[in-house]
């Protein structure tokens, strides 16, 4: 029988991750969570999740930092809003989950052959190259990163959608492409992380 | 009646049976819609997971084409479109910070959004602006007997549910029931399907779409009606691989534009429902 | 009053109040600064001047050093202006020749930066010094106080406070809204934790207010109107019809088994719409008063239209098989119409109860979709003897394998509904956990189910709560500390095929649950009643953000009002259990019985005065006291007000067109020298 610690130090804490959390617009409510579980409850996903959202919940307020940003539940997180619905505490937790989603990518900590984040990355990649989305050629990037034999999977999938015209290896793009580069660009610059 | 129309990446590619039905509806009832220049993806659910302030900054850049259109009313289908843009209006709003982000970096390419178009769903409009009477009057062919589930998905009405109950939505249910279906009740309506989950990680994204494939011919519906081109992409086209999975729970999936453009008795290709996987069997049958 | 000039000196102390004014305040740096204003004699700092040997220094110091005028600056007058006016009149001055400055709650409490803390306080006491020079010798007036005692509501509060008023020999109004006292509890079946049966304490009370000589019970009958003050209310009372003299009524109940209608058919409010009764119905059966009465808008002998007042107009179409039922006694009275009646009363107890929180607010659960769906107070009358069911719980759908009515195998119970909830009520309801658990133990004993209680936090601070937990506990009631995501009825595995499903993390053990089970209780929280905002208007109350009725202090006033006379007991004033309640409702007695005992009451002499002279009797004052103070004095064509019933609100100071009314405490060169006081100070 194997065993293994579970304790937990104080030097496992990242002081001022759950208060810097917190003060993110959208986030503050967090502050009132009563540990109640209904988010867990209603949520579609939780019963696939490491830490259940509830937990999550408690692990950014007590600074469990390296916990919740390399759990697997920020990304099961299919956005569906119950949560945030149903929340007695009004605490917005998919929008709570997204500003997770987004430190992790930042920390570049999250699991590296899941698909999601691959799949999150990819497709900003797409609107940012060209302001729009093909979701053959999406969908084709996040399995070649990801589990190249899957796609194989697929196959069956991209016959059907072509037989009933839905398949289409034409990249849609914009046409001020340059614009919205600029845009980006921009927001980059206001946030104070241009690159030189 | 004229909107800015945002179509949204969806609706061009697997989801196009939308466009593709909602369009003759829209102007069948004299509806005109103008489709947004140049508009960009809104983002989705997966932007917000890498950048929030670029992901409002590419949002904001349709809501600024809107506005510079002259046209304050922007309808948009697609449930991820319209969750993101309305999120985007409420961020704008209600955070300054980020209004002063995305205000400065719209202004580098000539732009500005001050947040004073509306988003809309077709649902929306068809209840409060055109209302139930006026579709009644274009019905020529009632869809008598047809037994319908109502989905409305998650992000039309959570969390922003700006024209119907967030915990029982109904403006679809009286739609469908106008058009002279039978609304069959259950307590899915609001349900995840799944989402992009599907795709990354099927053992539990598939298993949402099950569910609601299984109880809606359990509790005797003939077909479901989506607003959602993610809803019907997972509900249709995945059936081969939930039967594979779990069980066959072939029920068809269509566009609730579809089910008008039926009674409306418009052409078949104005109908679309060769674009679905799951055979439309029980709809043909139900409208012999 | 201006008589001849005597030289002024004044007194002046600023009290650290410990570190409450001191830590903002330089209290030594205002009382240096005072000391150099005109007509000071001495200034002084001094820890607590409330204590016993501060009171003594102004006493000593007005003897001493012959002082003629005081000034503190402390805390808020609400709480010791009564103490200091006391020390002045007991060191030889006339009390009213004291000024009250605060510079606690208005000063140090609510600046966070010392030296403007320090200026504020200076210019508030440059003010008062200046004010004080001004105040004229006054006389506190008694009012008598009206021994008899008006009780508002007919819960057990309300029967608390009438028995222990009548039992002191006083005379007590019970005024009801519905046709019997007994309120929320009349409809429990057991209490917890004992476990009594609720009917057995209460009904014994309930019948003994019935027949005390010492109670004029009125039920059926709103509070419409009150006016008057503390030891003089007049209260108007609406008796609505019960189309039954109620003095003739024995209560045998003959009309209603002569009724024409040979079932019961119309939805029962007391059982809370499980049951039927007739539109000649008795409440329950240990009803107080022991009188039927008949609902007009179903009696086939009443119309459905209306009179031009408002009462229903009487038909001839029934055969009225309950008239000749009653016979000879002659009770029912198909002409009866709503009356009003007027009593005087000294003081006033409210005691209005609460209501239960809609379970349909809460969609989530299911409550009017799902038939087996309950509320607690649907199953407190489920699992009651005198109850619908006769005591049996059977649900409202569904069928045992014999063709019974179904009975649960399996119950779950959800707490804190419409509590703990920003998006419905925030506060806890306090009640629902005990009740929850109660609840929890009557359904096991009836049905033998298996119990599952889900709640967010087990509250149980009460004598013998814990233990009563813990009894649970023992007899195997799962409890899942997790607040429900939804009930739902469609069905995942075998097991929950056509049942009820609660989707719930266990938080305890971090997993996600789907428990099936046939009956679903939704411990429903308190809520304020629906009028709670007319009746606080009625009694001149206040209430808190949430609708509850404030009382005067959380602490150290919790059944007064911020209304002299008017007292509050029970859960109109937030949610409390049945102890606490008696409690409140024992406390409001005594509270108006100190008023009735001491037999009158001293008012602030801040009452206004007309100047003769300078009155134009132009009349315009008189419509506009909110107290009918002021009346004309035909004869010498001048206004003249009753100093008896001036409450001081100063409404005609301020609206005289020739400024010739004058309110003592305030009167002009009062207020401009305190302003000037203010504004002189840089």
């Amino acid at each position: 029988m194997e065993i293994k610690r579970t304790i937990k130090y104080e030097a496992d804490r990242v002081p001022g991750f759950g208060r810097d959390v917190m003060s993110v617009p959208g986030c503050e409510a967090l502050e009132h969570c009563i540990q109640c579980g209904t988010c867990s409850g209603v949520c579609p996903l939780s019963i696939y999740m490491d830490y259940t959202p509830r937990q999550v919940m408690e692990l950014v307020r007590s600074d469990f930092k390296n916990e919740v940003l390399q759990s697997h539940t920020i990304w099961l997180c299919a956005s569906c809003y119950a949560c945030t619905t149903e929340c007695p505490r009004q605490i917005r937790i998919t929008d709570i989950m997204y500003e997770l989603k987004q430190r992790a990518i930042k920390e570049e900590v999250y699991p590296k052959r899941f698909p999601i984040p691959v799949l999150a990355e990819e497709f900003t990649k797409m609107v940012h190259d060209y302001g729009r989305i093909s979701e053959t050629w999406l969908v084709t990037k996040m399995y070649l990163r990801t589990n190249p034999m899957a796609a194989l999977g697929m196959a069956g999938l991209g016959m059907n959608l072509m037989k009933t015209g839905r398949f289409s290896l034409k990249q849609d793009k914009i046409e001020h492409r340059e614009e919205l580069a600029k845009i980006m660009e921009a927001v980059d610059h206001e946030n104070g992380k241009a690159k030189a | 009646m004229k909107y800015a129309y945002f179509p949204g990446c969806s609706l061009k590619g697997t989801g196009r049976a939308y466009e593709e039905s909602l369009l003759p509806v829209m102007k069948h009832l004299g509806v005109e819609l103008q489709e947004l220049d140049d508009w960009n993806c809104c983002g989705a659910t997966a932007y917000m997971a890498v950048d929030e302030g670029k992901a409002c900054a590419a949002a904001a850049r349709n809501l600024a084409i809107a506005e510079k259109s002259g046209l304050q009313q922007i309808l948009a289908p697609c449930s991820a479109c319209y969750l993101v843009l309305n999120k985007t209006q409420h961020y704008l709003h209600e955070y300054p910070a980020m209004r002063q982000t995305v205000s400065r970096a719209l202004a580098t390419v000539g732009l500005r959004c001050d947040g004073s178009s509306a988003v809309r769903h077709p649902l929306d409009v068809l209840i409060n602006d055109i209302g139930l009477e006026a579709v009644k009057q274009k019905i020529t062919r009632p869809l008598k007997g047809l037994k319908v589930a109502p989905y409305y998905g998650c992000q039309i009405v959570r969390p922003y549910a700006t024209f119907d109950d967030q915990s029982n939505p109904t403006t679809m249910d009286r739609l469908l029931e106008t058009l002279g279906a039978t609304v069959i009740k259950w307590p899915l309506k609001t349900k995840c399907c799944g989402g992009s989950l599907t795709g990354t990680l099927p053992e539990a994204g598939l298993r949402l779409s099950y569910i609601l494939l299984k109880e809606a011919i359990k509790r005797g519906a003939d077909v479901i009606a989506t607003v959602c081109p993610l809803c019907q992409f997972n509900l249709d086209a995945y059936h081969p691989k939930i039967a594979a999975k779990w069980e066959p729970v072939p029920i068809p999936t269509v566009y609730f534009s579809q089910l008008m453009g039926l009674a409306f008795g418009l052409p078949a290709d104005q109908v679309v429902l060769n674009r679905g996987m799951v055979p439309m069997k029980p709809l043909a049958a139900a409208m012999a | 009053m201006s008589a001849k000039k005597e030289e002024l000196r004044i007194g002046f102390y600023v009290c650290h109040c410990g570190h409450n004014i001191a830590a903002m305040v330089d209290c030594a740096v205002v009382a240096r600064y005072v000391e150099t204003l005109p007509g000071v004699a001495l200034s002084r700092d001094y820890k607590y001047m409330c204590s016993d040997p501060g009171q003594e220094l102004i006493q000593q110091d007005i003897r001493e050093h012959r002082l003629n005028r005081v000034v503190v600056a402390s805390c808020s007058p609400l709480l010791h202006e009564h103490t200091f006016r006391g020390a002045v009149e007991a060191g030889g001055l006339n009390p009213f020749y004291f000024h009250m400055v605060n510079i606690r709650e208005h000063d140090s409490w609510v600046h966070t930066d010392r030296g403007e803390a320090t200026e504020k306080a200076k210019a508030l006491a440059r003010a008062a010094i200046q004010r004080v020079a001004h105040h004229k010798a006054l006389e506190i007036k008694k009012v008598e106080i009206h021994p008899d005692v008006l009780v508002v509501g007919g819960g057990i509060a309300g029967i608390h406070a009438a028995m222990t008023l009548a039992n002191a020999g006083k005379k007590v109004y019970l005024v009801e809204r519905e046709p019997s006292i007994g309120g929320h509890m009349a409809k429990f079946d057991k209490t917890f934790p004992t476990l009594d049966c609720a009917a057995c304490i209460l009904t014994p009370k309930m019948s003994e207010v019935g027949s005390h000589p010492n109670i004029t019970l009125w039920t059926y009958s709103e509070v419409t109107k009150v006016d008057g003050f503390v030891g003089n209310y007049t209260v108007q009372v609406k008796r609505k019809a019960r189309y039954v003299n109620e003095d003739l009524c024995t209560g045998c109940q003959d009309c209603i088994s002569h009724c024409v209608f040979k079932e019961p058919k119309f939805a029962d409010d007391f059982n809370e719409g499980l049951g039927k009764r007739k539109p000649i119905f008795i409440p329950f059966p240990q009803a107080t008063p022991q009188a039927v009465l008949i609902d007009p808008e179903v009696c086939l002998n009443f119309k459905r239209n209306k009179n031009p007042d408002g009462s229903p107009v009487v038909g001839d179409k029934c055969k009225k098989t309950c008239v000749e039922a009653c016979g000879e006694k002659h009770a029912i009275d198909f002409t009866q119409k709503d009356t009003l009646q007027e009593v005087k009363v000294g003081s006033i107890i409210v005691c209005t109860g609460f209501k239960t929180y809609d379970a349909g607010r809460s969609p989530a659960y299911g409550y009017g979709n799902y038939k087996n769906v309950y509320t607690a107070l649907e199953v407190e009358r489920l699992v009651n003897a005198s109850g619908p069911t006769g005591g049996e719980v059977i649900l409202r759908e569904g069928k045992n394998a014999d063709g019974s009515p179904k009975t649960p195998k399996s119950i779950g119970i959800i707490h804190c509904v419409g509590s703990r909830d920003k998006k419905t009520n925030l506060w806890c309801s306090r009640v629902c956990c005990m009740y929850s658990m109660k609840l929890a133990h009557l359904l096991r004993e009836h049905t033998g189910a298996e119990m599952y209680n889900f709640y967010i936090d087990m509250r149980t601070p009460g004598k013998g709560y814990e233990e009563f937990y813990n009894k649970l506990l023992e007899e195997g009631t799962h409890f899942i500390r997790g607040r429900v995501g939804e009930v739902t009825d469609w069905a995942m595995t075998p097991e929950e095929e056509g049942r009820l499903v609660i989707r719930v993390e266990d938080t305890l053990a971090g997993v996600v649950r789907r428990i099936p089970v046939d009956m679903v209780v939704l411990a429903t929280g308190l809520e304020p009643q629906a009028d709670a905002g007319e009746v606080r208007r009625l009694f001149n109350m206040s209430c808190g953000g949430d609708g509850w009725f404030l009382e005067r202090h959380p602490k150290l006033a919790p059944v007064s009002t911020f209304t002299d006379g008017v007292f509050l007991a029970g859960c109109c004033q937030g949610p409390k259990d049945i102890p606490d309640t008696v409690a409140q409702a024992g406390a409001a007695a005594a509270e108006a019985l100190v008023l009735i005992d001491k037999g009158y009451i001293e008012q602030e002499p801040n009452t206004a005065h007309i100047l003769e002279d300078e009155c134009s009797g132009c009349k315009s004052c008189i419509p506009l006291c909110p107290y009918t103070a002021i009346l004309f004095d035909e004869g010498r064509k001048k206004a003249y007000i009753n100093e008896a019933l001036c409450k001081g609100c100063g409404t005609c100071v301020g609206s005289c067109p020739s400024a010739s009314i004058v309110q003592n405490l305030f009167d002009d060169q009062e207020i401009f020298s305190e302003i000037e006081g203010v504004l002189a100070y840089d």
